[in-house]
């Protein structure tokens, strides 16, 4: 029978064990697994309120114009509608909110600068009611011309999208429509140019892609008798958020009280404010509670993307393999409003070498300001694109030097004590050349199984799948290598902290944990890995989680692949403090009876506590009796420092995260057709503190960099910056029959520098995927491919 | 309108029913049925399948109106649903035979948290889905339970290319699908041991 045969699970290689049950380690379960598979869970859109009402908020249809008079008289007169609010009914005179820089408008004023712009919002009791409303709100546009690329940005007379800016990189850009600008200056490119015996070059364009989480922006704000707003709210960083919100609503911090509600993913798409303010507004005008909740296409126009770029790179190498240089230019298009875009550069510019070693380097990275839809944060975050284009160079060189391209990249990888273009030592391991050979050597898919089965092929095996397009006929095999760089946490001098409370205490006679922080959850586990490690440091077996929220200190965003760094970081700390005060509590009530209590090093295990050498001195019940200990302690890694403006050189980045992919496509070369056939993967880790999680991270990321491949781009309209596929029938993201078995191989090398030794894994998987993909389709067909993703045209030649 | 239809084997009737609502609008605004999910609201995504009449719909596709005098199943029912079949008979068997070894090396690791419900009754798909970590932001996993559960009636012994057949309309964000396959595969599994 098939079902007897078919393979149990893909063979992942992962460590296991740690002294406490349940603690960091061991793949613990989800502790909010039985609310998702049972439809309990409370998502952002399933808040409901008595007597609520909905709000919908209406969007220029174009993406660069001067408004010229709104009129909301039809949306209010109809029944049923309680509020429309235009820029003019805001409260307070701060109207602009933004991640860095406040420019972006929290209603339109006077002018749009993209498509999709908020422009009105209005509140209603039934959300067909709102739409209805929202659409007879009549908008005159005086339509301006669109600024969509380089050229039209930095023209001399090209119209500014932001008149009069102030914001602290306007010093150091050529021009206004620059939002930042990074050189990476390292070295003699002129001089290493000259030893080269091989040079090559390439430009390579990346496309905008979304992030195309299943939850949509939603929420339900309830205005509060104090004149307070409570938020309930799908986002990545509560903080962040308030510190963006209270300011327009002309409220202190503490009147706008925010709790997590469930987050149905994020990868980078909810680090900005979406209708956070606007439901606030309305229910602070209203007095009633006001959920808003996008449809899939607002959604598309309701986040930022992450970044289309045009890449420029030059590589040199000797004879005998070894890189000369580097000099590469990449513009990132930043669209409309400045989001999340100057870390993006300065990302893409420290990291746009690879993972290699190559001491004289020239980068120089801008982020365009533009009328495109506004570009952010997305999971990989501006080395994604860097990596897409450094790997097919590597490809390039490898085959222009005569060297097996695995073995050209390993012979290149950087390791640990590599000093990076910025100066920057990578000072814990950097296994590149390792995960290299870990993936080439894991073993290879069958071959093209049409070719024996015969009348047994399976269509569904083949491109074009169901579809039934090819039973093997033009099919061509390809198989691509690419390894990638990314840096772990908030760079460049950010104050990247984060906040725990735990609180340990007797509950039903048994000792338990409490652990709140404001990190959100939005998927990634980080509530799984929180009471792993309280079982860790405080030996007991019950952990509650307290829902994220305002009322604990700032817990960072969930986005860097930083939570388990820094929010379990913090989580770790708390605990060691809350132990030392229960062994303090412990010292005073039984002391006296055993020497240990002062001679030897204590644990706590098992709901005891223990000396090191395994003696139980007493019970936590006992220690703690009627007793509460609770410490709540903000926790930071190591600083970081901003890069030089001209030359780019400083100690950026806390920490890297490396991974390695394989893959093996299958393309149907009449049709234009790809089948990714398998995505292996290996990564380090530095710790697995949740082997599952850890696992289903990396093939999450690895699969959506295999939809940037092969499938994904938000497709701007160049003559109008109208977007043309704001839906999940046009825009693709791939299904479970586009992705392939993803084997995965965890290599755990420990970072000294971070709690467990571990690293933030989310993000590495994203960036070496594509490339992967990308070189095994130019493996199979022998194009040269040098956009992503790649379409049926540029593989037919029909583009 | 008024609609009356059974959700979840108990009768409803929803007031006040404006003809253009979905049947998801219905279940998750006027019933209190939230745990179909809204991600698409245009049929590509399959996060808000039910059954209907037995059948997987996308509810969001469904005018609440079709819905009268019918039987709907959602993922807050999946595991009285899956508990009745089996009382009722469950799948035949010959047809439920995948090898117990390999459910036994399922069994999941480490200990289950304070927070995970314990005592709730899940369908095995539920608790496949929990065990083999199918589940991130859990978004997708209402109506790809519905689905899977539904494949699982029709088909207990699933190839790789069957269940991903079966699955293709409902899309993920988070997994890759990996951990979702693992589910299945499990899940049947199970299935084929308890007979």
């Amino acid at each position: 029978m098939p079902g007897k045969s078919a393979p149990l699970g893909t063979p992942t290689k992962v460590t296991q064990g740690a002294k406490t049950k349940g603690g960091i380690g061991e793949s613990t379960l989800r502790p909010d697994g039985t609310l998702k598979v049972t439809g309990e869970f409370a998502y952002s859109s399933d808040m409901w309120h008595e007597d609520m009402l909905w709000g919908q908020i209406l969007r220029s249809t174009t993406a660069h114009a001067e408004i010229v008079s709104i009129d909301t008289a039809e949306a209010l007169a109809l029944p049923g509608v309680y509020a429309v609010m235009t820029y003019d009914d805001l409260p307070t005179d701060v109207k602009n909110y933004g991640l860095e820089i406040q420019d972006t408008p929290v209603l339109a004023h006077g002018r749009v600068r993209h498509h999709g712009e908020p422009v009105a919002i209005v509140a209603a009791d039934h959300p067909e009611t709102a739409r209805r409303a929202a659409a007879k709100i009549r908008v005159e546009y005086r339509d301006l011309p669109v600024i969509t690329d380089e050229a039209s940005a930095t023209a001399p007379d090209a119209i500014l999208i932001h008149d009069n800016r102030t914001d602290h990189h306007i010093g150091h850009v050529d021009h206004p429509n620059i939002v930042h600008r990074q050189p990476i200056v390292r070295g003699d490119v002129e001089a290493a140019r000259a030893r080269a015996d091989f040079i090559v070059t390439g430009e390579y364009t990346f496309g905008m892609q979304d992030q195309a989480f299943l939850g949509p922006e939603s929420g339900l704000a309830v205005p509060a008798e104090d004149g307070g707003v409570d938020l309930y709210i799908a986002t990545q960083w509560l903080h962040s958020d308030l510190r963006q919100i209270a300011p327009v609503l002309g409220l202190p911090e503490d009147k706008v009280r925010m709790t997590l509600s469930g987050v149905g993913g994020a990868f980078g798409g909810r680090e900005d404010l979406s209708m956070q303010i606007h439901a606030c507004l309305l229910a602070l005008r209203t007095g009633k509670p006001v959920k808003i909740v996008y449809n899939r296409f607002e959604s598309f126009f309701g986040h930022v993307h992450r970044h289309p770029a045009k890449l420029t790179y030059e590589h040199g190498a000797t004879k005998d393999g070894k890189l000369t240089h580097l000099k590469a230019r990449i513009v990132l298009d930043g669209g409309a409003y400045a989001s999340a875009s100057p870390a993006v550069v300065g990302n893409a510019a420290s990291l746009g070498a690879g993972p290699y070693v190559v001491d004289d380097v020239d980068i120089d990275c801008i982020a365009l300001y533009t009328n495109n839809p506004p570009c952010g944060a997305m999971r990989g975050f501006g080395a994604v694109q860097a990596c897409f284009a450094y790997e097919a160079q590597m490809d390039k060189l490898a085959d222009a030097v005569g060297m097996d391209r695995v073995e050209f990249r390993r012979l290149n990888a950087m390791e640990q004590g590599t000093l990076l273009p910025t100066g920057q030592a990578v000072d814990s391991p950097a296994p590149v050349a390792e995960l290299l050979r870990r993936v080439k050597a894991m073993p290879l898919p069958p071959e093209q199984q049409w070719l024996t089965a015969g009348e047994a092929a399976d269509v569904r095996q083949l491109p074009g799948g169901l579809s039934n397009t090819t039973h093997g006929e033009g099919v061509v095999r390809g198989i691509g290598y690419a390894v990638g760089i990314k840096n772990v946490g908030f760079s460049e001098g950010f104050d990247d902290y984060s906040t725990a409370r735990v609180r340990m205490e007797v509950v039903g006679g048994e000792p338990v944990a409490t652990v709140h922080t404001a990190m959100a959850e939005v998927g990634q586990g980080g509530v799984t890995v929180h009471a792993q490690i309280a079982r860790t440091e405080l030996g007991v077996a019950q952990v509650t989680i307290h829902p994220a929220d305002t009322q604990v200190g700032s817990a960072g965003s969930t986005s860097a692949s930083r939570q388990t760094y820094v929010t379990g970081g913090a989580v770790k700390n708390s605990c060691e403090l809350v132990r030392e005060k229960v062994l303090e509590v412990g010292r005073r009530k039984f002391g006296s009876y055993h020497p240990a209590w002062a001679t030897a090093e204590l644990l706590l295990e098992g709901g005891k506590v223990v000396t090191d050498a395994g003696e139980v001195l007493a019970d936590l019940v006992d220690v703690l009796g009627d007793e509460s200990v609770e410490v709540e302690a903000e926790w930071r890694h190591r600083p970081t420092e901003p890069f030089d403006l001209r030359t780019g050189q400083g100690f950026g980045h806390v920490q890297y995260s490396f991974a390695a992919h394989r893959a093996v496509v299958e393309v149907d070369t009449e049709l234009g057709l790809v089948k990714v056939i398998e995505l292996a993967c290996a990564q380090d880790v530095g710790k697995a503190l949740n082997p599952l999680s850890v696992v289903g991270q990396i093939q999450g990321g690895t699969t959506q960099g295999l939809g940037i491949a092969v499938m994904e781009e938000i497709i701007v309209d160049p003559k109008t910056a109208k977007v043309r596929n704001p839906s999940f029938t046009d825009y693709l993201i791939p299904t479970i029959l586009d992705t392939p078995t993803i084997p995965v191989d965890v290599l755990e090398l420990a970072d000294a520098h971070a709690p467990y030794g571990l690293r933030g894994i989310g993000e590495a998987p994203t960036l070496s995927s594509t490339p992967a993909v990308l070189a095994a389709i130019r493996n199979a067909t022998g194009l040269e491919l040098t956009k992503t993703p790649v379409r049926p045209e540029h593989l037919t030649g029909t583009a | 309108m008024r609609v009356n239809f059974t959700v979840n084997g108990r009768p409803q009737e929803a007031d006040d029913v404006w003809e253009g609502e979905s049947l998801l609008y219905v279940l998750r605004e006027r019933l209190g049925l939230p745990g179909s999910k809204n991600a698409c609201e245009q049929g590509e995504c399959g996060s808000c399948t039910v059954r209907l009449d037995g059948v997987p719909v996308c509810s969001c596709l469904v005018a609440a109106g079709q819905a009268e005098g019918r039987e709907v199943v959602t993922v807050e029912g999946l595991a009285e649903y899956a508990k009745q079949r089996t009382e009722h008979g469950g799948c035949a068997t010959d047809a439920c035979g995948t090898s117990l070894d390999a459910a036994k090396r399922w069994q999941p690791k480490g200990s289950t948290d304070s927070q995970t419900g314990e005592g709730v009754e899940l369908a095995p798909i539920q608790q496949a889905f929990i065990d083999a970590g199918a589940v991130q932001c859990g978004f997708c996993t209402p109506g790809l339970l519905v689905a899977a559960d539904e494949m699982l009636e029709q088909n207990p012994n699933p190839t790789d290319a069957d269940i991903r057949e079966a699955l293709s309309g409902n899309l993920c964000r988070c997994t890759g699908y990996e951990k979702i396959m693992d589910a299945v595969r499990l899940a049947a599994a199970r299935q084929g041991e308890a007979v």
